[in-house]
C-alpha cells in the first residue's frame, strides 16, 4: 500500500498543453476519484500515473519513490481499462494470471493466486470460459482480476463501467465500492460520471481544461463548491444560475435581487464574490420548493417529470430564464400553471459574474 | 419510392449479366471441361472425334512402380563388375518393354534409384517429366510458403511502428507487387545472367573478386532457388501489407495491460501479437499456398522448365501440354490432379487452423 503524491504535473503533446500543472496527494488506502468532462484531462493524468504516457513536468511519487522514469511495471500500480483489455484467445484462468504467467511463477502459486483474486469476486465457476462467453460485467472483473493479482500497492481505473448498461453499472460499481473496503488499497479512478464519482470517492478531484478546480469530500464539493463549474458539474439535475444585482452587503451576506429574482439575503464566502455589483445566484434544484404565497421566484411550468420519488419541474420565469426543480415527492403539474418557488436562503450560492457561456458549460458537462 | 426499375427482379439478372457471362465463359465452363476433357484423348486441333478413355490419363500421369534389380551374375553365382568395380545390372528396358512378365512396368522410365546392398532399387513413373514437376511444385510451395510468410511478417512488423517517414518503406516493400511478374521475371533474368548479370556483379565485388559468375538459371541445382528467391521478393509486399491489417486490429490497450505487467518484447509477440494474429495467419497461409501452386509465369518467362526439367511445374506443364503439345486432355488432367491438391491442403489447413 501506498500513498500517491502528483507535485506540479505537466504534459503536453508538442504546443499543446494537456495537463497544465497539477498538484494532488492521494493518502494510502483512499479511493480517489478523477471527474470532469470530456477532454479535461483526467484519462491523461492516470495514464501518466499508470506509466503508459511520458511526464513532461513536475514530479510523481508513489510510496516514496519518485517514478517519473520508472516502467509500468515497476511502479507498482494494476490497471483497469474502460474496454477491459482482456486477452480474447486466453481462458479466465489465463487472463487473471497473465502477469503471474510474464513473471514466471511458480505454477502452484500461480494457482493460489488465481483462486483468490477468483473468490474475491465470486467468479470461481467461470475459470474455464473464454471472453467471448462472458458478459460485459464478468469480463470486467476478469480485467480487476487480472489487477488483484499483481497485489499493487495502487490500483487505476481508467472508465471502468462506460462500457456497461445502467443496470449492470450499478452492480459493478458496488462491487468495486466493496473491493476497495475489503483490500483497503489505494485506488485512483476516473469517471465522468459524478454519480459514480459521488458514491465511491473518499476524495474527488475535478478536473477542467488540465487544472484541478477543486478537491476534497463529496459532501464537501456538493455543499461548498468552489466555483460554479464545480457547482454546475456536481449534482443532479444541475445547479440552476441566474444573474443578479447585488443591491447592498455586509461582511457575510449580500442582499440580491433581479428582474426575476425577489430581494433576498445570501451567504457570502467565496472568492471574488461582492467585488463587483453583479453575481450569479446558483440555486440547486433540490433546494427549491413551491410556495403558496410570496417566495423569491415565480413562473409557469413547462414540463413536469414524474419519477416516483421526485419530480422534476421544468419552469419558465420572465424575461427567458428558467430554472429546474426537483421536489421530493410525487406530485401533479399542469403544464402552464402558475408556481412560486422559495428556498432557504442559507443555501443559496453567489457566484462572481459568468457569462452565459460559463454556466452553459457548467451545466452540460454533468 | 422505389422506381419499377430498381425493384423488378428481371434488371437486376440484367445488369449482372454481362460479368455473369464472362465468368460462366472464362471460368465455370473450362472448369467443368476440364474434368470432361480430362476423361478423353482429346487434342486441340484433331480431324478426329475425342473418345472416352476412362482414367487412362490419370494412371499414365501417375502411374508409378517400384522395381529391384538384381546384379548380373556369373555362372559360379558371383557378382558380375564392370572394369571400375561397379556392379553390373541387366538394362531397365529388358523389364519395361515388350516384357509379357513385367505388365505393370511396360512404358514407364526410370524416376530415381538407390542402392540397396547388392540390389539396385529403382522407381519408375509413366510421365518422368510429370513427377518433376510434382515434386519441384511441392518443393517450391514449402519453401516459398513459410519463407515469405516469414518474412512479410517480419517486414509488417518493421513498417508498423510511428517512425518518420515510414510511408516511404511500405512503399518500397510494396512496389514489387504492383510490377507485373512477367516484368519483373524478365528483370530477374537480367540479374540472374551469367557473366556480368547484376547479382553476379555484387556478389565478386562484395568478395573482392574471389566469387566466380553463376549461371544462376542455367544449372540444375541453382535454378529453382533462383526462382524461388525472386518469387518471394516479388510476392511479400502483398502479404506485408495482409499482415499489417491484422496488426492494426489488435487493440493498442492490450499492448498497454502487456507494459503494465512487464511483459518482454518477445512475451507481447508471443501473448499479444501473434494469437491476436491467428484469423489473418490462416489467410495468409491459405493464400501464399494457392498462389505458389499457380506458378507459372516466371518459368515461362525464365526457363522454360529447363535446364533438365529442374523447374518443372504443374501449372506449366498442363499449359506446355495443352498448347505447346495440343494434347488437351492431358493439360486438363494435369488441371485437375491441381485443383485436387490445392483443394485438399486448403481443407487440411482449415481443419487445423479451426476455432477451437
Amino acid at each position: 500500500m501506498a500513498d500517491v503524491k502528483l507535485k506540479g504535473i505537466k504534459k503536453s503533446y508538442g504546443p499543446v498543453d494537456v495537463i497544465k500543472g497539477v498538484d494532488i496527494d492521494v493518502n494510502d488506502g483512499e479511493f480517489v476519484v478523477f471527474v470532469g468532462p470530456s477532454g479535461c484531462g483526467k484519462s491523461t493524468l492516470l495514464r501518466m500515473i499508470a506509466g503508459l504516457e511520458d511526464i513532461t513536468g513536475g514530479t510523481l511519487e508513489i510510496g516514496t519513490r519518485v517514478v517519473n522514469e520508472v516502467p509500468a511495471s515497476e511502479r507498482g500500480i494494476a490497471m483497469v481499462f474502460q474496454s477491459y483489455a482482456i486477452f480474447p484467445h486466453m481462458t479466465v484462468r489465463e487472463n487473471i494470471a497473465f502477469g503471474l504467467t510474464i513473471a514466471k511463477t511458480p505454477k502452484a502459486e500461480k494457482d493460489e493466486k488465481v483462486m483468490e483474486a477468483a473468490r474475491i469476486l465470486q467468479m470461481e465457476n467461470l475459470l474455464d470460459r473464454r471472453p467471448s462467453q462472458l458478459s460485459g460485467g464478468q469480463r470486467q472483473r476478469v480485467a480487476i482480476g487480472r489487477a488483484i493479482t499483481r497485489n499493487p500497492e495502487v490500483f487505476l481505473f481508467d472508465e471502468p463501467l462506460s462500457n456497461l448498461d445502467a443496470a449492470l453499472r450499478l452492480d459493478m460499481r458496488m462491487e468495486i465500492g466493496k473491493l476497495h473496503k475489503s483490500l483497503g488499497a489505494t485506488m485512483i479512478y476516473v469517471t465522468h460520471d459524478q454519480v459514480e464519482a459521488m458514491t465511491l470517492a473518499d476524495k474527488i478531484v475535478v478536473l477542467k481544461d488540465g487544472y484541478v478546480q477543486q478537491m476534497g469530500a463529496p459532501m464537501d464539493l456538493y455543499h461548498r463548491p468552489n466555483n460554479l463549474f464545480v457547482a454546475g458539474f456536481i449534482g443532479a439535475p444541475s445547479m440552476n444560475f441566474l444573474d443578479v444585482d447585488i443591491v447592498s452587503q455586509d461582511g457575510t451576506s449580500a442582499k440580491v435581487n433581479s428582474p426575476v429574482v425577489a430581494e433576498f439575503a445570501a451567504p457570502v464566502w467565496r472568492d471574488g464574490v461582492g467585488q463587483t455589483p453583479k453575481a450569479t445566484l446558483g440555486i440547486r434544484p433540490q433546494d427549491l420548493r413551491p410556495v403558496a404565497e410570496g417566495g423569491i421566484l415565480e413562473g409557469t411550468v413547462t414540463l413536469a417529470e414524474r419519477l416516483g420519488t421526485e419530480t422534476i419541474v421544468d419552469i419558465r420565469l420572465s424575461h427567458g430564464h428558467r430554472v429546474l426543480a426537483s421536489l421530493g415527492e410525487d406530485r401533479v403539474f399542469e403544464p402552464g400553471e402558475h408556481i412560486r418557488l422559495d428556498f432557504d436562503h442559507e443555501k443559496a450560492h453567489l457566484f462572481a459574474p459568468a457569462t452565459d457561456q460559463e454556466k452553459q458549460a457548467a451545466q452540460s458537462a454533468a | 419510392m422505389a422506381s419499377k426499375l430498381t425493384r423488378a427482379n428481371r434488371t437486376g439478372w440484367l445488369m449482372a449479366f454481362p460479368g455473369v457471362a464472362l465468368m460462366t465463359l472464362f471460368i465455370i465452363v473450362p472448369f467443368f471441361l476440364a474434368f470432361a476433357f480430362s476423361l478423353t484423348n482429346q487434342r486441340l486441333a484433331s480431324p478426329n472425334a475425342a473418345e472416352y478413355v476412362g482414367f487412362e490419363n490419370y494412371s499414365d500421369l501417375l502411374g508409378v512402380a517400384v522395381f529391384t534389380l538384381e546384379p548380373e551374375r556369373d555362372d559360379s553365382g558371383a557378382v558380375v563388375r564392370d572394369g571400375d568395380g561397379e556392379i553390373e545390372y541387366p538394362r531397365l528396358r529388358n523389364f519395361t518393354r515388350n516384357n509379357p512378365d513385367y505388365p505393370n512396368l511396360a512404358g514407364k522410365r526410370e524416376w530415381f534409384s538407390w542402392q540397396s546392398g547388392e540390389n539396385r532399387v529403382v522407381v519408375l513413373a509413366s510421365d518422368v517429366v510429370f513427377m518433376k514437376a510434382l515434386v519441384n511444385t511441392f518443393t517450391f510451395v514449402l519453401f516459398v510458403a513459410p519463407i515469405q510468410a516469414g518474412l512479410a511478417l517480419c517486414l509488417a512488423l518493421l513498417i508498423n511502428q510511428k517512425l518518420y517517414g515510414i510511408n516511404i518503406f511500405r512503399t518500397i516493400y510494396f512496389m514489387p507487387v504492383v510490377v507485373s511478374i512477367v516484368v519483373v521475371s524478365l528483370l530477374w533474368r537480367f540479374i540472374y545472367s551469367p557473366g556480368d548479370g547484376l547479382l553476379n556483379n555484387v556478389l565478386g565485388w562484395l568478395t573482392f573478386g574471389a566469387f566466380e559468375g553463376i549461371d544462376w538459371l542455367g544449372r540444375t541445382d541453382t535454378a529453382l532457388p533462383s526462382i524461388m528467391a525472386m518469387s518471394i521478393w516479388q510476392g511479400v509486399g502483398f502479404q506485408m501489407v495482409i499482415w499489417l491489417a491484422g496488426l492494426q486490429n489488435i487493440s493498442p490497450t492490450l499492448y498497454e495491460a502487456g507494459e503494465i505487467e512487464g511483459a518482454s518484447k518477445w512475451q507481447t509477440f508471443r501473448y499479444i501479437t501473434w494469437p491476436g494474429l491467428r484469423n489473418t495467419a490462416v489467410l495468409i497461409l491459405i493464400v501464399i499456398t494457392m498462389q505458389a501452386f499457380a506458378l507459372f509465369a516466371q518459368i515461362d518467362v525464365m526457363t522454360q522448365g529447363g535446364p533438365l526439367d529442374s523447374t518443372q511445374v504443374l501449372v506449366f506443364q498442363a499449359v506446355e501440354r495443352g498448347y505447346g503439345k495440343q494434347d488437351i486432355s492431358g493439360g486438363s488432367t494435369i488441371s485437375v490432379i491441381l485443383f485436387v491438391i490445392v483443394l485438399s491442403i486448403s481443407l487440411v489447413q482449415r481443419y487445423l487452423t479451426r476455432e477451437k
